[in-house]
């Protein structure tokens, strides 16, 4: 191939690519953090050991502890009534409720 | 008499080994058995950490074998730094290097893996490639440099390996299909993410990685792999955010 055919092969290539990046960028970024959801344990974190982070929510839908969960879908999400039959829901922010004693 | 650190240690890590002689309470009365009490309480901290280290392994060989194993591991290859998130560097070429596994030819890879996913959780921020950026005279784009990310790691397996991470980490995931997959762990927002790499895809990202321009590293993608797609690859490292902006940034 001449130089000039892979100048136009490589830039025709990147056009290409550059179709249609701004709907999957979008859509790749929309995740959001998700406080009061996780299941004891089983907050996301992918630290590793000697860090704080991993596993360490100890109670159920721990208020201050999060999930990355898709855009839109936090406050959706179903969870059990608290023990006093107040609705529970997920939160953008951290939440004072179910923390550990 | 008294104890020095290297003989304190020296046995910390063989559970046949003598207490050290003259190791004494502060009360004056023989170390013992609480010597032997610290020094399960050490190698049993450590598989803990392996044992977090190393999720997708520690899944595939299940609690039983992973403990039997991480006990060695630790005994040989105790950590090196006071960074534990990075320990386990060499538990690849260990699980390798293990007789009874060598019918899991997968091990390995899954334990690169897993320290890849570390690495890159704990890999410097950095501003990712803008597609904008790519919008220029077409004359230029052959001769431009393209840096990974600080985050981005790739693993060119002969095994399924997204497959097995993601059969042993999703609920529902379809199971391993039979083929060799190539793995690019980026970080397009706060967690590192694995995704499967399109043929070839591992060499061009090699090839930016080591300085080469967007035309050198197609041809080395080429030369890797006939049929390469640079436009399937571009797409893919631009929608993970696995590519470094252009921009020289003065602020940071």
């Amino acid at each position: 191939m001449s130089s000039t055919m892979k100048t136009v092969a490589i830039a025709s290539a990147v056009a290409a690519a550059l179709v249609g990046q701004t709907t999957t960028v979008a859509e790749a970024a929309a995740k959001e953090k998700c406080y009061g959801v996780s299941l004891a344990g089983a907050n996301d974190c992918a630290a590793g050991p000697g860090t704080t982070c991993a596993g360490t929510s100890t109670v159920d839908y721990q208020g201050n502890a999060w999930t990355l969960v898709d855009a839109g879908t936090c406050m959706e999400i179903e969870l059990p009534e608290m023990a006093d039959g107040t609705p529970r829901e997920g939160s953008l922010e951290e939440l004072d409720r179910d923390l550990p004693a | 008499m008294t104890v020095t650190e290297a003989q304190f240690r020296e046995a910390l890590l063989d559970p046949d080994a003598p207490v050290p002689a003259g190791l004494v309470s502060a009360t004056g009365a023989p170390a013992g058995a609480r010597y032997s009490v610290y020094r399960n309480n050490v190698t049993v901290s450590l598989c803990q950490a392996l044992a977090t280290a190393f999720p997708l392994v520690a899944k595939l060989l299940g609690p039983e074998n992973f403990a039997g194993l991480s006990k060695l591991y630790v005994r040989q290859h105790p950590p090196t730094s006071q960074l534990m998130m990075f320990y386990g560097t060499e538990f690849p070429e260990f699980l390798g290097g293990i007789a009874s596994l060598a019918h899991l030819g997968y091990l390995p890879d899954c334990a690169r893996l897993d320290l890849a996913l570390r690495q890159s959780y704990h890999a410097a921020d950095g501003v990712a490639l803008d597609p904008a950026e790519l919008q220029m005279d077409p004359a230029l784009l052959a001769g431009l440099r393209l840096a990974p990310a600080p985050a981005t790691r790739v693993l060119r397996s002969s095994w399924p390996l997204f497959d097995l991470w993601r059969y042993n980490t999703e609920a529902g995931a379809p199971k391993p299909r039979a083929v060799a997959q190539d793995v690019l762990i980026t970080r397009p927002e706060f967690d590192p993410v694995p995704v499967l790499l399109p043929a070839g895809a591992a060499a061009w990202l090699d090839a930016l990685a080591r300085g080469m321009t967007l035309g050198e590293a197609n041809d080395a993608a080429l030369r890797d792999t006939a049929d390469f797609d640079l436009s399937a690859a571009l797409s893919t490292a631009l929608q993970t955010k696995s590519l470094s902006t252009l921009k020289k940034d003065k602020t940071l």
